[in-house]
């Protein structure tokens, strides 16, 4: 695997290979992303109003908030699909473009009548020259993404034809084929049955591990997202409400207020779950 | 590489099947080879066709030595006498020359027209570009406007600004409230009658001998006068040829929406105004040397999408190629069917495409675009 895509970013991750919650002392290698103020606003509504985040190399940081938080708009204005003000920066201060992240969206367009093969092929677009023909390198490296997914006796399939954890597995391919160090995920497990969201969101640890990858994904299950990210964004009204570990983060009190329900923290096997607290019947 | 996978994906690498898999895995990723081999042989069987056959006979054999004799380096023996070679030079090659440069602008424009309106029915006729650019050439020719700069005439851009007024009135109207991929055909079908009926009205306008002419280049005809046609079509072909096969990747890319196509590194509205504007031109171009020759641009892209791929960057290349190759079998046709009188090009390509078009608007199930 590590003479195939990101060798050179691999090397630091190698051996860190285990499932599930990520060991505290991996190193992380500076800052990969930071947001400064980032606002959107469509027309008088502000979506978004002037959030700080920052994303280490290497960490995986997950959006968690109520329906129309704003998750999903600073997914798109970090991945430059919505217009905003404000800053978003790559660690050497560039502004990113397809090259540097590659986005995994929520619900995304199956094309009628195109194969597996080349949905993946899509990711290479960024890396095209002249006449946008792919070579032999781009063919090999989006094979490579196929294989690394367990895709590789899908290639010649319709990517309509495919189930829904295929079909995520085949979309987190093609973000895989684009090469970028920042992998976005809007809430990628969103259509997915329990066995098929931890399936995809093992395998985009691994990937994250093994590549040396950034990651940034919106999540809506609130323990899933504490197993699996090393720091948490709250995320209500447009507007950061806490940032850090899970444990940080995930506070009984602070969640209750944000999703207007009761709701308890609860460490089981060494994890921590977050649970509505449960209503006595005929009370 | 399994075993670094989860269990559940690892379980489908059956132990022992490894090489089957990467040989399936590589065949996803292979180049149609064997469509693209399949359409360069249609063309050159059209072509040996359409220069043996017509109302002067000539040999297989020696139409391919004298060929071969005009290539720089080789000399051989022509196989044809003097008139045979004067037929062949001046009157059989100009004119399938020409039918494959049409064949090939009108096929690729087809295709480029059908991914960026993501309609498999899009095609330079149905969507009223053909029109636009009769009615500019129309006014162009018939009021003798008759300027040129180097390759490129007055014929072409008048037609080239008609064809454009056409389209973006077509585009317009699609977009309005309530559209369906049908709104788009039918705004088609109205910007093509708009322009019919100033055509008409043009050419009542002329002098009897004047409307004729004009209104026998409109059937669509392949006429040739040495190779004149020819080099004025040429730079159009080849400038707008490369630009829509450069895009043919762009209109792959748009098909999965206008946002991941910006996460994926492409401008949207960019790539739709440069395909819009090439394949406009080249419709243009295509227009004002041989009339209005319809469905061309819609039966090929089809054809090649059932046979060969749903992918734009095989499709355009190769709708190029098998327009190419069907105007060549059409001319054939045209030029025998009815000798010594000629058929109009136009009038078999709509026998042909009219029911082609009927049939897959009767089976409703569209071919996905």
């Amino acid at each position: 695997m590590s003479a195939d895509i990101g060798a050179d970013r691999a090397t630091d991750r190698a051996g860190a290979h285990t499932t599930g919650r990520p060991h505290p002392e991996v190193p992380t290698n500076g800052v990969a992303l930071s947001c400064r103020d980032v606002r959107v606003t469509y027309g008088r509504f502000e979506a978004l109003g002037g959030v700080d985040l920052h994303l280490d190399g290497g960490e995986w940081l997950g959006l968690i908030g109520p329906n129309g938080a704003g998750k999903t708009t600073l997914i798109g204005a970090i991945s430059g699909l919505i217009d905003h003000d404000g800053e978003v920066a790559l660690g050497d201060g560039r502004q990113p473009g397809a090259r540097d992240i590659a986005l995994v969206p929520q619900s995304p367009l199956l094309p009628p009548g195109m194969t597996v093969a080349e949905y993946v092929l899509l990711g290479r677009t960024a890396h095209l020259g002249w006449l946008a023909r792919e070579t032999r390198e781009d063919r090999r490296i989006a094979a490579t993404a196929v294989r690394r997914l367990g895709l590789q006796t899908f290639g010649e399939r319709i990517v309509t034809t495919l189930s829904g954890g295929e079909a995520q597995r085949m979309v987190v391919a093609r973000a895989l084929a684009q090469q970028a160090p920042v992998l976005l995920l809007d809430e990628p497990t969103s259509s997915l049955d329990l066995g098929h969201q931890v399936t995809v969101l093992e395998l985009v640890d691994e990937l994250r591990r093994e590549d040396g990858l950034s990651v940034i994904s919106a999540m809506h299950d609130l323990s899933t997202a504490a197993r699996f990210c090393d720091r948490l964004a709250l995320i209500a009204g447009g507007e950061l409400i806490a940032q850090g570990t899970p444990e940080q983060v995930l506070q009984a009190d602070r969640l209750s207020n944000v999703y207007e329900t009761p709701l308890t923290v609860r460490h089981i096997d060494g994890e921590l779950c977050v649970l509505p607290v449960a209503r006595r019947r005929n009370a | 590489m399994a075993q670094a996978l989860d269990p559940a994906i690892a379980r489908s690498n059956l132990p022992g099947d490894d090489d089957g898999q990467d040989r399936a895995s590589e065949r996803a990723f292979r180049l149609p080879v064997l469509g693209l081999v399949g359409v360069i042989g249609a063309v050159v069987i059209a072509a040996l066709i359409s220069a043996t056959q017509g109302a002067a006979g000539l040999p297989v054999g020696g139409v391919l030595t004298t060929l071969l004799d005009a290539v720089p380096g080789i000399s051989i023996e022509p196989g044809l006498d003097t008139r045979q070679q004067a037929i062949l030079t001046q009157i059989r090659l100009p004119r399938l020359v020409l039918g494959l440069l049409v064949g090939g602008a009108l096929g690729s424009a087809g295709a480029a027209y059908q991914g960026i309106f993501r309609n498999p029915l899009a095609d330079p006729y149905l969507l009223g570009v053909s029109a636009g650019a009769g009615l500019g050439a129309v006014l162009a020719i018939g009021f003798g406007l008759d300027l040129s700069w180097g390759p490129f005439g007055a014929v072409p851009a008048a037609a080239f600004v008609g064809a454009l007024l056409a389209v973006s009135g077509s585009a317009l109207i699609s977009r309005g409230p309530g559209s369906s991929p049908a709104t788009l055909l039918l705004a088609g079908v109205a910007m093509a009658a708009l322009f019919s009926a100033a055509q008409t009205y043009a050419l009542q306008r002329l002098s009897e001998t004047r409307a004729r002419e004009v209104l026998s280049w409109l059937f669509g005809q392949l006429q040739t006068n040495g190779w004149d046609q020819v080099l004025l079509l040429i730079p159009y072909v080849v400038i707008c040829g490369t630009i829509l096969i450069a895009y043919g990747r762009h209109l792959d890319v748009l098909r999965v929406g206008d946002a991941e196509a910006r996460a994926l590194g492409i401008d949207p509205t960019r790539s739709r105004i440069v395909v819009v504007v090439a394949a406009s031109l080249l419709t243009a171009a295509a227009v004002s040397v041989s009339g209005l020759i319809a469905f061309v641009g819609l039966v090929i892209p089809h054809v090649i999408r059932l046979l060969i791929s749903h992918s734009y960057r095989v499709i355009v290349p190769l709708s190029a190629l098998g327009g190419a190759a069907f105007l060549a079998f059409v001319d054939v046709g045209s030029r025998t069917l009815l000798a010594p009188a000629e058929l109009p090009v136009g009038v078999i390509t709509a026998f042909v495409g009219a029911p082609f078009f009927a049939f897959v608007l009767w089976r409703g199930r569209q071919v996905p675009s």
